[in-house]
């Protein structure tokens, strides 16, 4: 690769061609603000369109000041970063955009999580010196997933490119123009009449309030109040690794009993674990596939644990509706097994049982509106809510998270074992899958439960498991836009697999939608999924169909995995969907 | 959201649509040459053409209707046969350009934007189409006509009127 000498800050260092100034002062740490910038190196996509002008430096040679993270490095450039004309415009820069932006910080959801904030507090702004007309939009709350409020949008379009490029649903762009320019559907229509899978990419990566999760935090509160009803709570894999950032812990720590203690000190009745549910998931997965393989069923199977690849295949996909896994969730799973098999347990009408789901998703808060996946006018999970908001919900009762003792999940749907908290991160699914699969398939003790070759972060991966002699081959990726290439590749008949799993958010669940914000971060995403993977290593029991409170189920409840009673409580159905 | 084949004339034009839209080799290149081909056959591009238009380049329709919606050229709503444009362009204004629209208002009864009942006129605004020396200019179809004042609105008015009843 070509080497380029430049000066930066006086400083004489050599950069590879294409290098940015942005990426050539960070090599000598020096800091220089951004705001629109977004930069996923995983998945090759950048948002760098310089549209907020708050990294601007100084060329020698150039007149005007040059956005550092779209700007390229020459031979010879001569750059400086800290001159009070570069800082001042980045001033003027934030400003302006203030001048245009709600001044509602002390009740704004994202209060101390939002990237403007904090960029007017290092850039020291302390007064804005214009004043002009303000946008007046409605907020958009169609749906039951996210809100979209184009009045705290600073137009920097990094929504439109994870909504774009990385899940290639196309659902955001720019429209209109001049000062009435807002970033929104086609047609104007409400986000809810869209083919959008409400991943929350969007949400996850907008620097402000623009685009946030529809809070449902005071339902949960009125349920716990209510002394006439039961009120159940299950947690996800991912979040159990994630929560702990919201109160300055390590990204990566293990925070599973410290979760139980904190759920436990909100009063919920018993507190359960979406782990149960995935080894049910599991089980009739497992079942489904071998089903497949050996009865000359259509391969390859999909999993379908992820909300927003459902939806996604049913708007682009629609005529590939059989491929999927016709399982529910583990979220719904256990959501239905709550309502019916603990219910009658415990004698508790399962009409005065309220099912909250934490969940780092806010696909999942749509999912459980889904109409077919309410039973009996009584919906299978109640109320959904993000990792975000049990953190805000922690904060306010005053749980002092850090301090909590560790303490474990209720029986009787609290026990799980590690091939279940593997779910949280991409590849997980299937490996579990494969871990009951083969002990199924083979009638022979799986002595190797770590399947390394289905792990990692590349967007799309492929391996091939020997389970007897026969060769299963394996299809991952995550981040929608390569499930897209994945199953154009099916279409087409370029590629041939056996299983696939999708994950709709970049590193599966635990880069979801509903998690603390990274703030661009990508590397607590990939410390998030070294701790899933302790987890796992961590468990004494690691195949979900040894899981002792499972056999029981099925023994007591349920009959054989995939039989009828299994059939209509643990599956489901798609619907073809219109592209918008 | 209507189905695009209720469109008038639809049976007949989207094969013309579609033969324009194939002779290219990178259909997603062309999105403006598209609208403009589909407002020429259409009149007018209702989102179900446009939804239409973003199926056959494979694009989102949301990135179409944001093209739509920037330039000005591009009309969602149906117009009259004669669009009338009055250039608002810096040159044009300070010559009076807006006493023209005025005038217009008058005339016909309608504001910039609309058209008027008998679906023959459809009065909007434009900034600046490049005929400065002949500010302030008004454009009625393809047809420039340089020099206007707010007396001169009553003639164009009429010649058009003319013209369809001689059409009839």
């Amino acid at each position: 690769m070509k080497m380029l000498s430049i000066v930066i800050n006086d400083m004489h260092i050599q950069v590879p061609e294409g290098t940015t100034i942005l990426e050539a002062s960070r090599q000598v740490n020096l800091k220089i603000p951004t705001l629109c910038h977004l930069d996923l190196k995983e998945f090759g996509i950048k948002n760098q369109n310089a549209s907020c002008r708050v990294c601007v430096v100084e060329v020698e040679g150039r007149r005007s000041l040059v956005p550092s993270c779209a700007e390229v490095c020459t031979d010879g450039m001569v750059i400086r970063t800290d001159t009070i004309r570069a800082i001042s415009a980045r001033r003027m820069a934030v400003e302006l955009l203030l001048s245009n932006h709600p001044s509602e910080c002390l009740v704004c959801t994202k209060n101390l999580d939002c990237d403007l904030q904090k960029l007017a507090q290092d850039l020291n702004v302390r007064e804005i010196h214009y004043t002009g007309e303000k946008m007046h939009y409605e907020k958009d709350s169609s749906s039951f997933a996210l809100i979209k409020d184009p009045n705290k949008c600073i137009m920097c379009r990094r929504c439109e490119t994870v909504c774009n490029e990385l899940q290639t649903c196309g659902i955001l762009s720019a429209v209109d123009r001049g000062f009435n320019v807002i970033v929104g559907p086609a047609f104007h229509l409400d986000m809810a009449d869209t083919s959008c899978t409400f991943c929350g990419q969007c949400v996850a990566v907008c620097p402000t309030a623009a685009l946030t999760e529809i809070d449902n935090t005071t339902k949960v509160w009125q349920a716990l109040n209510n002394p006439k009803k039961h009120v159940v709570v299950q947690a996800a894999p991912a979040v159990r690794v994630a929560i702990g950032e919201i109160f300055g812990m390590e990204p990566g720590t293990i925070s599973t009993g410290k979760l139980v203690s904190a759920l436990k000190a909100l009063h919920f009745d018993a507190v359960f674990d979406t782990n149960f549910g995935a080894d049910l998931t599991i089980m009739e997965e497992a079942t489904e596939l071998i089903n497949r393989i050996e009865n000359g069923g259509t391969l390859p199977m999909l999993t379908s644990c992820c909300p927003a690849w459902v939806k996604f295949f049913e708007h682009q996909f629609p005529d590939l509706l059989d491929i999927p896994s016709t399982c529910k969730s583990p979220m719904i799973m256990l959501g239905a097994i709550t309502k019916s098999y603990y219910a009658e347990k415990m004698g508790i009408d399962p009409k005065d049982i309220v099912m909250v789901s934490v969940m780092p998703c806010l696909a999942k808060k749509a999912e459980a509106k889904r109409s077919e996946l309410t039973k009996d006018d009584n919906d299978n999970v109640d109320i959904v809510i993000t990792t975000r908001e049990l953190g805000h919900m922690l904060i306010e009762a005053g749980v002092s998270f850090t301090r909590l003792q560790d303490s474990n999940f209720d029986s009787i749907l609290g026990e799980s074992t590690g091939a279940a908290v593997i779910f949280g991160t991409t590849g997980g699914v299937i490996e579990a899958a494969i871990r009951t699969a083969y002990e199924w398939m083979t009638k022979k003790t799986l002595e190797e439960v770590n399947f390394k070759q289905l792990r990692g972060m590349e967007g799309i991966r492929s391996a091939t498991v020997k389970i007897g002699e026969r060769n299963l081959r394996i299809g991952i990726a995550h981040g929608l836009g390569n499930a897209r290439k994945l199953l154009e590749d099916i279409q087409k008949g370029i590629s041939h697999f056996d299983a696939i799993e999708i994950m709709a958010c970049p590193g599966g669940c635990i880069g979801g939608g509903g998690q603390p914000y990274h703030h661009r971060d990508m590397e607590i995403i990939k410390k998030r999924q070294m701790a899933i993977y302790q987890s796992d290593q961590n468990k004494k029991i690691r195949k979900s169909h040894e899981n002792p409170y499972i056999k029981k189920l099925y023994e007591e409840y349920l009959g054989e995995p995939g039989g009828e009673k299994a059939h209509s409580l643990l599956h489901t159905h798609y619907v073809p969907r219109k592209r918008i | 959201m209507e189905d695009v084949y209720k469109l008038e004339n639809a049976e007949e034009l989207l094969p013309v649509l579609d033969t324009f839209i194939d002779s290219f080799p990178n259909k997603k290149d062309e999105v403006i040459a598209v609208l403009h081909k589909a407002q020429d056959l259409f009149g007018y591009l209702p989102s179900e053409l446009q939804l239409y238009i973003a199926r056959k380049l494979d694009l989102p329709a949301a990135h179409i209707y944001g093209v739509v919606t920037f330039y000005s050229y591009f009309n969602e709503e149906k117009r009259g046969k004669y669009t009338i444009n009055v250039c608002m362009g810096t040159a044009c204004f300070v010559k009076g350009a807006d006493k023209v629209m005025n005038e217009f208002h008058r005339i016909l009864g309608i504001k910039t934007g609309e058209t008027t009942p008998d679906n023959l006129f459809t009065l909007t605004d434009v900034r600046c189409i490049g005929a400065c020396g002949l500010a302030p200019v008004v454009m009625v179809n393809d047809k420039v006509f340089g020099h206007i004042h707010a007396e001169d609105v009553p003639g164009i008015i009429e010649s058009y009127k003319n013209r369809e009843k001689e059409e009839a």
